[in-house]
């Protein structure tokens, strides 16, 4: 007999999950009259074919990564932190405003490098405040505040690069002008990442990882998001904590803002937060919020959506195909999840 | 089934809870609903309004609710758990009328209780279960000593009543007045000597749960003062009272007491507060260990708080308190707990009045707060009594009392 609360029993379904995803990604393209190996060839081969492709991974998994590590501080309070996409292009908009601000004056490089990444983090904080705000104080709940949020950060974006940052002449949708190259975060020769961003995305999850592994901060963060009623009367200040959550996740939406300009686009463009943070909120769901899986499930998911771009231009295949891996994958491991439960569970309750 | 905890839905209004598993087609009718609640509340003495929301209830009243609902619904077998905690001496009687009524038409009833009264007044057999095994089945007449026995193994009495020395005021409350949205409490007076116990009795929604939420800062009051220790208190908000030493226990454990999902350990590392930025992990099991020992806890550090059993949550409820500790502010602090729990508990707080902690508890157990109380405040519809002497005061009195007779 097996044993059913064993690790290995619940590891084989995660497993069968996998399998799921991948049989329900190939009927999927069946259906489209597309080779499913071949398509799953390009995929690996796109994403860890040669180094600059493993790079481009890298360089797609960092902000990916920053995202996810902000929401797993939201999701511990208990918190649906919808807006994290408007924060990361708040936070865009706020390094790209600091940059033209401060390009032109004498300013060193590596400063004004350093100041945009400040700014990001304020925009990314100050958005993320405003959800928070309206969360604890209007009683509008944090997925519609959030959801409206993303919209006016979009508009403004928009506004931004064809009303007052506009190129010389006409705007365009490809965005503002290019920064100079000494603004750009210094990069590994020849290829597109930079060792500061990934630096920057590895401290950022470490530190997550502490604070919710072993701090006080971390627990009572847990606490109000499992039982806020409870944790109040024990005489923990939920009101604070939450802003505190949507501070720091603000923070590190901001800095995936701030990565996106400095070290990836070097100017804004309509949709600077490229999905991360809704992807990133997949990947906190699939890990089950646990930390120490984020890193290594969002390198996987960058590695699809960098390894999917070859499919239109190969197969004629939509890239969109690596969304319906990454969703079915999502679907699968809380189906799975809840199947185990099911079967692990004590007949009557 | 009715459950001890009531299963319904708290933000929905009564009404809507009651047609929730009644099959009435695509468009309920809400009125006839109503009219119904209304006859069969008019049964029981039950005072509900259908158009409340469930969420204003207490306890007690969501288990009015939930046998209403029950009953409406026509079930043939009633299996209840635990059903007359939280419902007055009155209604049970009718309850058990009705219990009584319905049986004789056939029905089946299976009641399940600690309360040996009960199960004596109204039961045609008992079936006595201890540590998950049937100890055996008695048929009338039933013999307390006996049931005693089958329960625990040994006949088990109440510890005798000691009187304790009093010192200074240590809590002054003067013309207190409340609003809540069914209940106005008006000048309330109440002067607590450190180290005494003050025992509130009522029928459940009379007001007690207001006053008690009141003097430990979770209801602003519209009127008059709370003093501790000499420090006006009134209007501060509830984790000031925390700082000055007043500790709430409130009476649903696993919605407003405990964490689901939080180990014991991290329960008294949450009630603990905070020393540095890190937990001391190492630390924090071992004070978890001692405490698990001395509060007779049956689980481990590791354990999560929801698969404890209801006794073994109030112990670990009242193993978070800090020490030292002013004012300590109980509701129902052995509901759903056997005798030899309450015993027990019991002990543990009166060792907490020797460290001259005031303690003030509501309980719907009239034995156990004449038993337990220095002072008695009975509220009626939120008239608030004079306090009683617990020495001279019988049970008979309190019931008077609490019916409404003697305001």
């Amino acid at each position: 007999m097996l044993n059913k609360t064993s690790p290995g029993f619940k590891f084989g379904f995660q497993i069968l999950a996998v399998v799921g995803a991948l049989i329900f990604t190939t009927l999927i393209m069946l259906l489209a009259k597309a080779p499913p190996l071949e398509a799953f060839r390009l995929i690996v081969v796109g994403s860890v074919g040669s180094v600059g492709k493993i790079s481009d991974v890298i360089v797609a998994w960092i902000p990916l990564l920053l995202a996810t590590t902000g929401l797993l501080l939201t999701f511990a309070a208990g918190l649906w932190n919808i807006g994290i996409e408007g924060q990361i292009t708040l936070g865009a908009i706020f390094t790209t405003w600091a940059l033209r601000l401060l390009q032109d004056s004498s300013l060193s490089p590596g400063l004004i490098i350093i100041i945009g990444f400040m700014a990001g983090v304020l925009g990314g904080m100050l958005w993320a405040s405003l959800t928070g705000l309206l969360k604890i104080y209007g009683g509008v709940n944090e997925i519609f505040g959030g959801l409206g949020l993303n919209f006016v950060a979009t508009a403004l974006t928009i506004w931004l690069i064809f009303g007052p940052w506009k190129r010389p002449g006409v705007g365009s949708m490809s965005g503002t002008v290019p920064f100079d190259n000494s603004l750009w975060l210094p990069q590994v020769e020849g290829l597109r990442m930079s060792w500061w961003s990934l630096g920057i995305g590895l401290i950022g999850i470490a530190i997550v990882y502490l604070i919710l592994q072993g701090t006080y901060f971390g627990l009572r963060l847990k606490a109000v998001g499992k039982n806020g009623r409870a944790a109040f009367v024990i005489g923990i200040p939920t009101g604070k904590y939450m802003m505190s959550a949507f501070f720091i996740c603000g923070a590190f939406a901001g800095l995936a803002g701030a990565v996106q300009v400095l070290a990836v686009y070097h100017r804004l463009i309509p949709s600077i937060s490229s999905g991360y943070g809704f992807l990133g909120l997949m990947v906190a769901m699939l890990i089950n919020y646990q930390a120490l899986w984020a890193a290594p499930v969002a390198f996987f998911f960058a590695a699809l959506n960098i390894g999917s771009i070859q499919l239109p231009i190969v197969l004629k295949l939509d890239s969109a195909l690596s969304g319906v891996l990454q969703g079915s994958l999502v679907l699968f491991v809380l189906m799975m999840d809840g199947v185990r439960r099911r079967l692990t569970a004590k007949k009557v309750k | 089934m009715l459950h001890q905890d009531p299963l319904d839905f708290p933000p929905m209004k009564i009404v809507d809870n009651m047609l929730i598993g009644h099959d009435g087609g695509l468009f309920p009718n809400k009125g006839e609903v109503s009219k119904a609640l209304k006859e069969l509340q008019s049964q029981f003495g039950f005072n509900l309004d259908p158009e409340a929301y469930v969420d204003s209830l207490t306890v007690g009243e969501r288990q009015q609710l939930e046998i209403l609902r029950l009953l409406w619904l026509g079930a043939r077998v009633l299996i209840l758990d635990e059903p007359t905690t939280g419902i007055s001496a009155s209604q049970k009687a009718k309850l058990f009328e009705t219990l009584k009524k319905l049986a004789s038409q056939g029905m089946v009833i299976i009641f399940v209780s600690h309360k040996l009264e009960d199960v004596e007044g109204l039961c045609h057999k008992i079936a006595v279960f201890r540590q998950g095994s049937l100890v055996g089945e008695v048929a009338p007449p039933y013999e307390t000593d006996n049931l005693v026995e089958l329960m625990f193994g040994k006949v088990i009495s109440l510890d005798e009543k000691t009187q304790l020395e009093f010192c200074e005021p240590a809590v002054e409350v003067a013309g207190l007045s409340i609003d809540d949205n069914r209940i106005q409490i008006r000048g309330a007076d109440l002067i607590i000597n450190c180290g005494e116990v003050i025992g509130l009795a009522g029928m459940e929604g009379s007001g007690q749960r207001q006053f008690l939420r009141t003097l430990a800062g979770l209801i602003r009051p519209v009127g008059g003062e709370i003093v501790l220790n000499g420090k006006r208190m009134t209007g501060k908000p509830y984790h000031a009272f925390q700082g000055v030493g007043v500790s709430y226990v409130p009476a649903s454990r696993m919605e407003e007491g405990l964490i689901p999902g939080l180990s014991i350990t991290e329960h008294f590392i949450l009630s603990e507060g905070q020393s540095g930025f890190f937990i001391d992990r190492e630390k924090a099991v071992t004070v978890s260990r001692e405490r698990i020992t001395s509060f007779n806890i049956k689980g481990e550090p590791v354990t999560r708080v929801e698969a404890l059993s209801g006794g073994n949550q109030q112990r670990a409820l009242l193993a978070m308190l800090r020490t030292p500790l002013r004012l300590l502010l109980l509701e129902h602090p052995t509901r759903g707990l056997d005798i030899e729990s309450s015993i027990w508990i019991w002990s543990k707080l009166k060792d907490r009045c020797k460290q001259k902690t005031c303690i003030v508890f509501i309980s719907a157990d009239l034995e156990e707060v004449l038993h337990y109380s220095d002072r008695i405040l009975v509220f009626y519809n939120g008239k608030v009594s004079q306090p009683l002497d617990a020495t001279s005061t019988t049970v008979d009195q309190l019931g008077q009392l609490i019916g409404g007779k003697g305001f």
